[in-house]
């Protein structure tokens, strides 16, 4: 089966030199039967990025040990969903779902563009070609996940234990879905260019695809930020990770990509800045995929050394160099179609939001890379911490915040400033009322910029509230709705504004977590024996036994071994509860750690326990000491490695039981996490707006509004003639 | 064998769908069609931006002057497509 994989990556890559020269030679000559043949191609390269997907699967569900990737990356008692994860736990299984993910997204959006943009599309469909070609070069000359070993192993090494959490599985299908995603605008934008059609077609055709790109590499850095929460151990969700900010980079661009490109349809303005985001952001979502495993920084996220960086530099520099010599190129067709009016319009608004989010880019970009840049002009490599992040990025996130509560109110071309008096009156009545409530009854002054952030977020949340309100009361007054229907029919009719206003308002919900964990969080770091207290924020927690169980951790990762231990939490009111923290132990194949000690001297991860709340998070981890399990484990080495599996189990679970019954003292974290729970909430209601925003209005009311609109401006054709 | 038995075997049924158009010299649309798609779509934006400011109007964004000269604008702008489209659907009927 692995030739047959094998073949469907060859021939993969002849498919796509096929169709991007199909494609040039048929808009070039006029033949649109080499352009329609350019584009099956593509069909037909999503069809072999799937069969070979297929085998892969199958080989992981197998336990096939003769593939090197599934010897490397899963084993016999690898549960079946990591098993089916494995995959893109490894680099050349990433390259494939990159390649698979965007040969679906291209075939998707050159079926729903084949009977448009006539001159763009096969440039695009050439661009989106050699891109995918690109990674199939390198599964076929270097990373061929279709490996296999002369002599299998009897078992495989199994999946790294960091990655066996749901979220970790789901995080990077869907980064990877949202950095392919962004492939689309940037090949459909490169087509614009070359036939110098810079009107506003090329972003009406890919506008839904950036906005789904744009949503799954939200989700998954929220699932990345929820991983790191509830598996690493150490207690925060964002640690300015060079991989972390690899993919937060290409979606800050996005979202100013995303905002940009209304003022080129409505306007025809911002033509030169759109198209230099659409290439920024797609080098960005190359550069996030090479950071992930090349190893050249430093990162948690670092799985393994790549063999691959070079040509990934290469493939990139091109990008950057062939991109940039078009847009000069075409510089007198990307003049604007119109001038700002107002700097009290929206477009002037979004210009400025595009300025703040570029910036944090760039002080994220040059905090990544700084390790690199000093390494290079002083020969000694160092680095920036979170607090340099923080530092930088939070005044930038205050003034983007604040402009999502400025920006929806403001018209199009101008507003009056009556019109602007008249907006912010009620908003700023809310945020004076925050303060008070803040200041007086809350510990907020303490932290200036929190204060300011909940300040802004009050300032946000009431300009949407009131956004809603009136469209709503606007639609009661022509249509008599009652209120819901008119409020549901508003957000259905105007699905990108409101779809938007939702998400602008998840966005400041979760700042509003952010500004509330990061400032106000209590961790306390204690060493106890059962039967000892401590407290951690207003919460009284005594450890009250240990735990030790075999072949059943909860979080179902397959760990053989799982010690914990039991506390009792007791909160201000005298409430009380339990938090069952464990840390499981995985395997070593190493054999010099002996048959039994090598079940205690593998990798460990850590199972925090979290009592959730809205108010705050109570967040605990424990670290057990095993080492006085060390001369039980000697001696088992010693006496039981040769016995059956079934006796060295036996002798496992007494090893484990001696732990249960007489623990030495174990290493405790505890978090006190104030609203860290409103991240999360924030970031579903973000997925939920983009959702509104990005789904296609119902046909029967398009044509209903088309009639409609068709009648008035006949009416207006009828007086002009 | 494997390999280059399952090559000759993909590489085959990929030649066969995209060489078909090619045969068959594949006319996939009308002639206009595609321009005609895409000032459809240009329409409909438009439509959309008439739309936004009547509700920037009705919510007290637009002063009653700035939306009477924004959606004549827009409006003259909605003709001209349709002129376009007009005269892109004559076509494809002519021919």
């Amino acid at each position: 089966m692995a030739g047959i994989g094998s073949a469907c990556l060859f021939a993969g890559l002849l498919t796509t030199l096929y169709a991007a020269a199909a494609s040039i030679y048929g808009v070039r000559t006029g033949r649109r039967a080499f352009v329609v043949s350019g584009r099956r191609a593509i069909y037909c390269l999503a069809g072999l990025m799937v069969a070979a997907t297929a085998v892969l699967q199958l080989a992981f569900l197998r336990s096939d040990f003769s593939y090197a990737l599934v010897a490397e990356g899963s084993s016999t008692d690898t549960p079946t969903f990591y098993k089916v994860t494995a995959m893109w736990a490894t680099q050349d299984g990433s390259l494939l779902l990159w390649a698979l993910l965007l040969s679906l997204f291209s075939s998707a959006v050159l079926f729903l563009t084949r009977r448009g943009l006539r001159e763009i599309a096969p440039y695009a469909t050439a661009v989106l070609a050699v891109v995918a070609g690109f990674f199939l070069f390198l599964m076929v000359g270097w990373e061929n996940p279709f490996g296999t070993l002369a002599n299998p192993p009897a078992e495989g090494s199994g999946l790294n234990p960091l990655l066996r959490h749901p979220a970790m599985m789901i995080h990077p299908p869907m980064l990877y879905t949202g950095y392919v995603g962004f492939a689309i605008p940037f090949a459909f934008a490169v087509g614009a260019l070359i036939t110098r059609n810079t009107g506003a077609d090329w972003i009406r055709a890919t506008r839904r695809f950036a906005l789904v790109a744009w949503t799954f590499l939200g989700t998954g850095i929220m699932l990345g930020a929820l991983w790191s929460y509830t598996e690493l151990g150490w207690g925060g969700y964002w640690a300015w990770d060079p991989v972390e900010n690899a993919s937060l980079m290409p979606w800050l661009t996005g979202t100013a990509f995303l905002h940009s490109i209304m003022v080129q349809e409505k306007r025809g303005m911002l033509k030169v800045w759109n198209v230099s985001l659409i290439v920024g952001t797609f080098v960005l979502a190359l550069v996030g995929t090479f950071l992930v495993r090349s190893g050249i920084l430093d990162s948690i996220h670092a799985f393994g050394a790549s063999t691959i960086g070079v040509q990934f530099l290469v493939f990139i520099a091109i990008v950057i160099a062939g991109s940039t010599a078009l847009v000069i190129s075409r510089l007198p067709h990307l003049r604007s179609e119109a001038r700002l009016d107002s700097l009290l319009s929206r477009e002037a608004f979004f210009l400025l939001n595009n300025l703040v989010l570029v910036s944090l880019c760039l002080v994220i970009f040059w905090g990544t890379f700084f390790p690199l840049i000093s390494e290079a002009v002083t020969g000694t490599e160092a680095s920036v911490g979170p607090p340099w992040f923080n530092r930088l990025t939070t005044p930038l996130a205050l003034v983007l915040v604040l402009l999502m509560g400025i920006g929806p109110v403001v018209a199009w071309r101008r507003i009056t400033p009556a019109g602007l008096r008249r907006a912010f009156v009620v908003p700023g009545l809310v945020v004076a009322l925050v303060l008070v409530v803040l200041v007086v009854l809350t510990p907020a002054a303490e932290s200036p910029p929190s204060l300011l952030m909940f300040c802004f977020v009050s300032f946000v949340l009431a300009v949407v509230a009131q956004e809603f309100w009136r469209g709503a009361a606007a639609r009661r007054t022509i249509t008599g709705d009652p209120w819901p229907r008119a409020l549901s029919q508003l957000v259905a009719r105007n699905r990108r504004r409101y779809g938007g206003y939702i998400a602008h308002a998840g966005m400041v919900v979760l700042f509003l977590g952010v500004a509330g964990s990061s400032a106000f969080l209590d961790q306390r770091d204690v060493r106890l024996s059962p039967g000892d207290t401590f407290t951690s924020g207003s919460y009284t927690i005594t450890y009250q036994r240990a735990t030790a169980k075999l072949g059943g951790d909860t979080a179902g990762t397959g760990a053989p071994i799982t010690f914990g231990a039991v506390l009792r939490a007791r909160d201000e009111n005298g409430k009380t509860f339990t938090l069952r923290p464990s840390r499981n132990f995985y395997p070593t194949q190493d054999t010099s750690k002996g048959a039994i000690g090598r079940f205690f001297e593998g990798e460990a991860t850590s199972e925090v326990d979290v009592r959730w709340g809205l108010q705050r998070d109570l967040w605990a981890a424990v670290r057990p000491d095993i080492s006085a399990l060390d001369g039980p484990i000697r001696e088992a080495n010693a006496k039981f490695a040769r016995s059956s599996g079934d006796v060295q189990a036996l002798v496992i679970a007494a090893i484990a039981e001696r732990y249960r019954r007489d623990p030495p003292p174990a290493t405790f974290r505890a978090i006190v996490s104030p609203l860290v729970s409103w991240i999360w909430i924030g970031g579903a209601i973000i997925l939920l707006g983009a959702l509104i925003a990005a789904w296609p209005s119902p046909e029967a009311r398009l044509r209903r509004v088309r009639s409609l609109y068709a009648a008035r401006l006949g009416r207006d054709l009828r007086a002009e003639a | 064998m494997e390999y280059a038995l399952a090559l000759i075997v993909l590489l085959c049924l990929v030649a066969l769908v995209v060489v078909a158009p090619l045969l068959r010299d594949e006319q996939s649309h009308m002639p206009g069609e595609g321009a005609r798609d895409e000032l459809e779509a240009a329409k409909e934006a438009k439509y959309r931006e008439i739309r936004d400011a009547e509700l920037d109007l009705q919510m007290g964004k637009l002063s009653k002057e700035d939306h009477r000269l924004i959606d004549r604008e827009l409006r003259s702008e909605a003709i001209e497509i349709l002129q376009r489209l007009d005269t892109v659907e004559g076509r494809a009927q002519d021919s």
